[in-house]
């Protein structure tokens, strides 16, 4: 869908895109992402880029807005975008957040800009009566992202920066036991990279307590046809498959994601080399539950 | 006046000329919210294999000019699932289906037919020959067309009668034309080509291959004078066999290349992962451009570049299918 661009704006060491996309922003949970063509119409770039949704508005029947740094030539022609130029955009992708029932507190941990996402869900939280904790970390001080709007959305915010220009120096899993103690927290929502996730995932279980990740992985098409995002996720069945981040994801349970096996096959994958079953039932595919 | 967008496919008819390729429809699901599914002429589906594969490790897919790489290792459920689960579903939703199926043997392959023929609503086969041959150093079928030849044979043998075989070739072999010609040979009903063109994408910026393993396949609008090039010296080698045209299809325009060139139907792939409603959108925009050019029948168009100039649509014996 073309969507014209209101603004583009630096924040520090990014970029935040506002589009007006009334399609996209009415149908938006918190966790969920677009899939934006670059290079315009003809352009020799085909692959669709995914940036998670930071924020959605009501004006001019419906906005949407996500963040990004210059990578690539990709992203480069995205910073050079204007008021008025169409943005192609596909979304929102990928399984949102599970929301709690009830009202619960709630650590939010986020590394760099794979912290956008943890905003939207801070107000559908905070809707919700659950408190809000915060805990979000950069390389330096421009890269930790947005920690006005963090204090004020959060009962508590603490902020770390692998420089140590800003907040407490060292990763952004360092202080979240801590956090998880005070605040009492009942369940992690973590976003960022792998070995971040992985060590969240560590420290939640350490707390006895469930944690939400959202798992990035290399995307084409964002919609779950080209196979391209899989990670390695256990099922409830105990049995690990290759899952698309777009579709079944981009949410898991992070106890259920083999971080260690990113990047490999896990030897007892359904369908690695050698593979069989335990037993005939056992074979019960994610893809089941989207049938129909 | 409405065009007429019927084909055939030996003898399945189709609504229309334009397919879902193999691979780039997932199982139907994923697709099926942006388009309806019986809107265009069939979905070919992800290759079936016969038991479950989990595939390649990630990175799978590197981005190349106008295409991509990619190495996916045929990542599926295999084919129980695939007959019990996914055919059920996509016949549901009212779309015609073509299997494509992959083994590691003619055995296997045959056997893949086997199966796949004890279940109803199969509109055609695509056997996949750009499959590692285990017995050949792990190159493909494709690059001996005995080889590929007696893994038709094998399908076509094991495949209900009713159900035509169609056998998808490789641009990237010695000679596509042997190829085809021996697949021909061994019964196969029709051919469908290209499938992608191996190569690599080495990532400047770690020096090394940007796909896990190397090697991948290229497709996208990069390959399309290539694959056009290919139907046309099939076509023009075997004027009587229906082609399933793909590579780098992108618009009604590149469908009518592809047409001209021999091919019967046009299979579109890569495109959707840009643009997931690019099936129904070609549909549309191949009708305008028929309507342009003042032709009432799809099927005429069918090898209009092989006709001497000044022929119009339509004159002459027209290829069967």
């Amino acid at each position: 869908m073309r969507c014209p661009v209101l603004t583009v704006r630096r924040v520090d060491a990014y970029y935040a895109i506002t589009v007006v996309a009334p399609g996209i922003a009415e149908r938006f949970r918190a966790g969920q992402f677009v899939a934006a063509a670059v290079g315009g119409e003809q352009s020799s770039m085909l692959l669709r880029r995914p940036f998670a949704v930071h924020d959605v508005k009501p004006d001019y029947g419906g906005t949407v807005e996500f963040l990004f740094s210059v990578r690539g030539a990709g992203t480069a022609w995205l910073a050079e975008r204007r008021s008025r130029d169409l943005l192609d955009l596909v979304g929102p992708l990928g399984r949102p957040f599970p929301l709690p029932r009830d009202p619960v507190n709630c650590v939010l941990v986020g590394g760099g800009s794979g912290s956008a996402p943890l905003f939207p869900l801070a107000h559908a939280l905070r809707r919700r009566g659950c408190r809000v904790d915060v805990v979000l970390g950069g390389a330096s001080a421009d890269r930790v992202f947005s920690a006005i709007t963090a204090r004020r959305i959060a009962e508590t915010a603490t902020f770390t920066t692998d420089d140590g220009s800003f907040g407490v120096r060292g990763p952004v899993t360092a202080p979240l036991g801590r956090v998880i103690e005070e605040a009492r927290s009942d369940v992690v929502y973590a976003c960022g990279p792998m070995p971040m996730l992985r060590e969240a995932t560590a420290v939640a279980a350490e707390h006895g307590i469930p944690i939400q990740a959202v798992v990035e992985e290399t995307m084409a098409c964002g919609t779950g046809v080209c196979m391209a995002c899989v990670v390695p996720v256990e099922g409830e069945d105990g049995i690990t498959r290759m899952v698309r981040a777009c579709v079944d994801g981009p949410v898991f349970r992070g106890e259920r994601v083999r971080f260690d096996d990113v990047g490999t096959i896990p030897f007892d994958a359904l369908g690695a080399p050698g593979w069989k079953p335990a037993a005939e039932s056992a074979v019960v595919d994610p893809a089941d539950r989207e049938a129909g | 006046m409405s065009t007429d967008l019927r084909v055939r496919l030996k003898d399945v008819e189709l609504a229309n000329p334009v397919l879902a390729a193999a691979g780039c429809a997932g199982t139907g699901r994923e697709l099926a919210q942006f388009f309806d599914l019986s809107g265009i002429g069939a979905l070919i589906t992800k290759s079936v294999t016969m038991e479950p594969r989990a595939g390649h490790p990630a990175p799978r897919i590197a981005e190349t000019p106008s295409g991509m790489l990619s190495a996916t290792g045929l990542q599926g459920p295999g084919i129980e699932v695939f007959l019990q689960r996914d055919l059920p579903w996509l016949l549901s939703r009212g779309a015609r289906v073509g299997v494509s199926l992959a083994g590691g043997g003619a055995a296997e392959y045959g056997e893949l037919a086997r199966r796949l023929s004890e279940a109803s609503g199969v509109s055609f086969v695509e056997v996949n020959l750009s499959c590692p041959n285990p017995s050949d150093q792990g190159r493909h079928f494709t690059d001996d067309p005995r080889e590929a030849a007696r893994v038709v044979h094998a399908v076509r043998s094991h495949t209900r009668s009713d159900i035509p075989v169609f056998a998808k070739l490789a641009a990237d072999v010695p000679d596509p034309v042997e190829l085809a010609e021996a697949c021909a040979q061994a019964r196969a009903d029709g051919l469908s080509l290209i499938n992608t063109v191996r190569g690599m994408a080495i990532d400047p910026r770690t020096l090394r291959p940007a796909v896990a393993g190397g090697m991948g396949g290229v497709s996208g609008p990069a390959i399309r004078p290539i694959a056009v090039g290919c139907v046309h010296r099939v076509h023009a080698a075997l004027p009587e066999l229906p082609i399933i045209g793909s590579g780098g299809v992108r618009t009604g325009g590149d469908v009518l290349e592809f047409l001209a060139a021999g091919a019967s139907a046009v299979a579109v792939g890569t495109v959707t992962f840009h643009d997931p409603s690019a099936c129904v959108r070609i549909v549309r925009e191949l009708e305008e451009a028929l309507a342009e050019h003042g032709v009432d029948r799809v099927r005429d168009v069918v090898g209009a570049a092989h006709r001497p100039l000044g022929a119009a649509a339509g004159a002459g014996p027209l290829p069967r299918g």
